[in-house]
């Protein structure tokens, strides 16, 4: 395949639908990387990733702790899921995560948004979504730029080397 | 490895032109390889440049968050000082290594 062409990506879309703070940081992660390469990125939250982009919940976001294979213990021992119920559990959790992150220079949510519009990173909410939570732009962070359908996000996808990618 | 002439001096660059020997760069070799990046360096690049040097110099690891809050520049203004790829340009310019992270 020598003479395979490349086409290198120059749009991404990416729609955030969870609050889970790994699946938030999944698509901030994912946006920022792409305007720090000069690719153009957009980012879309709908259900209950809107909590990513609302003002007063945005910085509050925690790890499952049920139902969540992944879960290690500290040292490596598989995390029983009866005891990511009890109380306190998932906030610790929480609050381990948010070292660690901390601990590789990974910012806040609000932050992050902030970085990604400085680099020409767009964020939009989902209109039926936000009408299902009964949130408005004012519930929002100001770097997210509209609440739009999502004819107005496919609209988005023009041009050549566009992607989308749902988290 | 390979070496290029750049401002008339023979550096060690990477296959992705990126400076292999941080003690070889001089302003005039960044003014150079600023232009091949389609950059007409001012003071305000040298300024980040410089801070991006004693990072690396220091060996502490480069993010947007760090040059977002290291006084010198804002995000906004970084990433229009090297349109596309700001990171990758300005580490190419200041004649350290590409940073490693994902952030």
């Amino acid at each position: 395949m020598e003479n395979e062409k490349k086409h290198p990506l120059k749009k991404i879309l990416l729609i955030c639908s969870k609050a889970n703070l790994e699946d938030v940081y999944a698509a901030l992660v994912m946006a920022n990387g792409a305007v720090m390469e000069g690719i153009e990125a957009k980012l879309f939250f709908t259900f209950f990733g809107l909590d990513a982009i609302t003002s007063k919940r945005m910085n509050k976001l925690h790890t499952s702790t049920v139902g969540n294979p992944g879960m290690r213990m500290p040292g490596g021992m598989p995390f029983p899921t009866m005891l990511g119920g009890l109380p306190g559990v998932e906030s610790g959790v929480t609050a381990m995560m948010k070292k660690e992150m901390e601990r590789l220079d990974m910012p806040p949510v609000d932050e992050f948004l902030e970085l990604i519009e400085a680099g020409g990173g767009e964020i939009y909410a989902c209109k039926l979504a936000a009408d299902m939570f009964k949130l408005t732009k004012e519930d929002m962070h100001p770097a997210v730029k509209d609440i739009i359908t999502v004819g107005d996000l496919y609209a988005m996808c023009d041009g050549e080397g566009t992607q989308i990618v749902f988290t | 490895m390979a070496t290029k002439s750049i401002a008339g001096v023979n550096v060690e660059v990477n296959e992705e032109g990126y400076m292999t020997d941080a003690s070889q760069w001089t302003k005039e070799i960044a003014t150079e390889i600023a232009k091949e990046e389609g950059i007409e360096i001012t003071d305000k690049h040298f300024e980040v440049i410089d801070y991006i040097r004693e990072k690396v110099a220091s060996g502490e690891g480069l993010t947007i968050r760090g040059i977002n809050k290291s006084g010198v520049v804002d995000a906004k203004t970084f990433y229009q000082l090297f349109p596309g790829a700001p990171l990758k340009k300005a580490t190419k310019i200041a004649g350290v290594p590409k940073p490693v992270s994902c952030i």
